[in-house]
């Protein structure tokens, strides 16, 4: 078994969804796509987690010793928006490159496929298998 | 509370309630209920005979599970009718046995059997199976409320390969450990009593496989949790108990004359256990060994292995001949070359082949150690 992280970027896709370009009942049908996703992961035994993140963040920077951190953004330009993620566990890249895929075509306005670039990131464990 | 001897009773205790007619998915349902009752209430109140309690738990779980499902009255009449214990001529082993073959079968994702065997052969709860492999406990649960759907249906009775057994026990030794419970010690634990049951010289070598690893588990990495290669660990701190017995198991499999993968493996984990230092390491029987696992696997990972006891064997530049005709992309292909490289004097190549080896790691503890070797030579580089 391997974990991924599944980064959503809205990379590529027309309109960030939480942007005006859907009306609320394509916005709902979009978030229900998603929630159903992870629904099948659970009911599948290959859902770990996930999380959707505020838009705007602010980034943070150590000032030297004695010193408040110093503080920049939140930046508009959204070429790093990261607006969730989901952790899978499951059995092979394959498997994994197949649920990117299908997450990848949650609705957006009209209800097509968004087809953003969902970035897939294989986790790290922590060692190495004891038979190498 | 001895815990281990409840996760020794759990298979048989699943075996009794299946001679009484329970199917297999019910009643290892009935039996993991009665596990957690036991860790539960059995530190307070320990009971005189554990396996009765057992028994008697689980059973009445499962008339529970039965009368709740609302199943038709008749149905009920016939399980109320609870039968006279039969008695228990088939010996436990062999219901064992037979539960290690049904989790591990064919028809199961890895990730299922395992989870599986872990929770049916091996006692575990599902919450310590899910805390081992750092998923969420529903999800450990749905795993394997689905192997067992998955398993439904099919003819559990007839025995099975013993090599798709082998290859879960291998599974669950070798990912690695977090959590509460020690996953590789309960891989032997398991494979310890599938070696009791059976006498296949592959049982053995794998148990032997697993105990020479597992002996030199302390000297792996230091205080600090970085890894330390083979080569420089500290052997005074290998259990050497655990050694001369994964070397009789091995010796004795070995003598049956049927060789196997790994029986192979152990072979060389036992030539390198068996050395007091590394430069006594006998280098030449290794490669000899490679050739056999080679012959029988085809492995290309084996053949890489095989290329740097070659390097160690005849000297690093008959190491990268030997690398030479394989796969780039083959896991640790870099740090392979890096090490080969390092050895016959081309650091600068080394400390280049070790960053990419590190970009290629696939755990952090390899990463940092690849890393180390990239920067030593680097630093040691400039200050020339």
């Amino acid at each position: 078994m391997a974990k991924y992280l599944l980064l959503k970027h809205y990379r590529g896709a027309p309109t960030a969804p939480n942007e005006a370009s859907m009306n609320p009942q394509e916005f709902d049908a979009h978030v229900r796509y998603m929630e159903e996703f992870a629904d099948r992961l659970k009911e599948s035994g290959e859902y770990v987690d996930s999380q959707a993140l505020s838009p705007e963040g602010t980034f943070v920077r150590s000032d030297g010793p004695g010193k408040p951190p110093v503080t920049d953004g939140p930046f508009a330009e959204t070429k790093d928006l990261i607006a969730g993620w989901m952790a899978i566990d499951v059995d092979s890249y394959e498997r994994a490159l197949e649920l990117a895929g299908e997450l990848s075509a949650a609705p957006g306005a009209g209800g097509e496929p968004i087809q953003e670039w969902l970035e897939l990131r294989p986790f790290w464990t922590d060692q190495p298998p004891t038979i190498e | 509370m001895n815990e281990e001897l409840l996760r020794e009773l759990v298979p048989a205790v699943i075996g009794i309630l299946r001679r009484r007619g329970v199917d297999f998915a019910a009643a290892e349902d009935a039996v993991q209920d009665a596990l957690v009752e036991a860790i539960r209430t059995w530190p307070t109140k320990p009971p005189r005979d554990p396996r009765g309690w057992l028994v008697t738990v689980a059973w009445r779980r499962h008339l529970d599970a039965v009368r709740s499902e609302g199943a038709r009255q008749e149905r009920e009449a016939q399980v109320e009718a609870e039968p006279a214990p039969a008695p228990d001529t088939v010996p436990d082993s062999d219901d064992t046995l037979q539960l290690y073959f049904l989790c591990a079968h064919p028809s199961l994702t890895p990730a299922s059997a395992v989870a599986l065997t872990l929770r049916a052969v091996g006692g575990l709860t599902t919450r310590q199976i899910a805390e081992a492999y750092l998923v969420p406990e529903a999800t450990m649960a749905q795993r394997i409320s689905r192997a067992k759907r998955t398993l439904a249906g099919r003819r559990l009775d007839q025995p099975g390969e013993v090599h798709t057994v082998l290859r879960v026990l291998y599974l669950i030794f070798n990912e690695g450990y977090s959590g509460q419970i020690d996953v590789a010690a309960e891989a032997i634990r398991l494979t310890r009593r599938l070696h009791r049951g059976t006498d296949h010289p592959e049982v053995a070598g794998l148990l032997a496989l697993m105990l020479l690893h597992h002996a030199r588990r302390p000297a792996r990495f230091t205080a600090e949790g970085a890894l330390v290669p083979l080569r420089e660990q500290d052997r005074r701190r290998w259990d050497t108990a655990a050694i001369r017995t994964g070397i009789q198991v091995l010796q004795a499999a070995l003598a049956q004359d049927r060789l196997g993968e790994f029986q192979a493996q152990a072979a060389i984990a036992a030539l390198h256990a068996d050395a007091p230092t590394v430069e006594e390491t006998d280098w030449v029987q290794i490669v000899e060994w490679y050739d056999e696992l080679v012959a029988l696997t085809d492995s290309p990972i084996a053949r890489l292995n095989r290329a740097v006891a070659v390097g160690e064997a005849e000297g690093p530049r008959a190491g990268l001949a030997a690398l030479a005709p394989l796969e780039q992309s083959l896991p640790r292909y870099e740090a392979a070359a890096a090490y080969l490289h390092e050895r016959a004097g081309d650091a600068e190549i080394a400390a280049r082949l070790y960053g990419q080896a590190a970009r290629a790691a696939t755990n952090q503890a390899e990463h940092d150690h690849l890393r180390r070797q990239a920067a030593r030579l680097t630093t040691a580089a400039r200050t020339e």
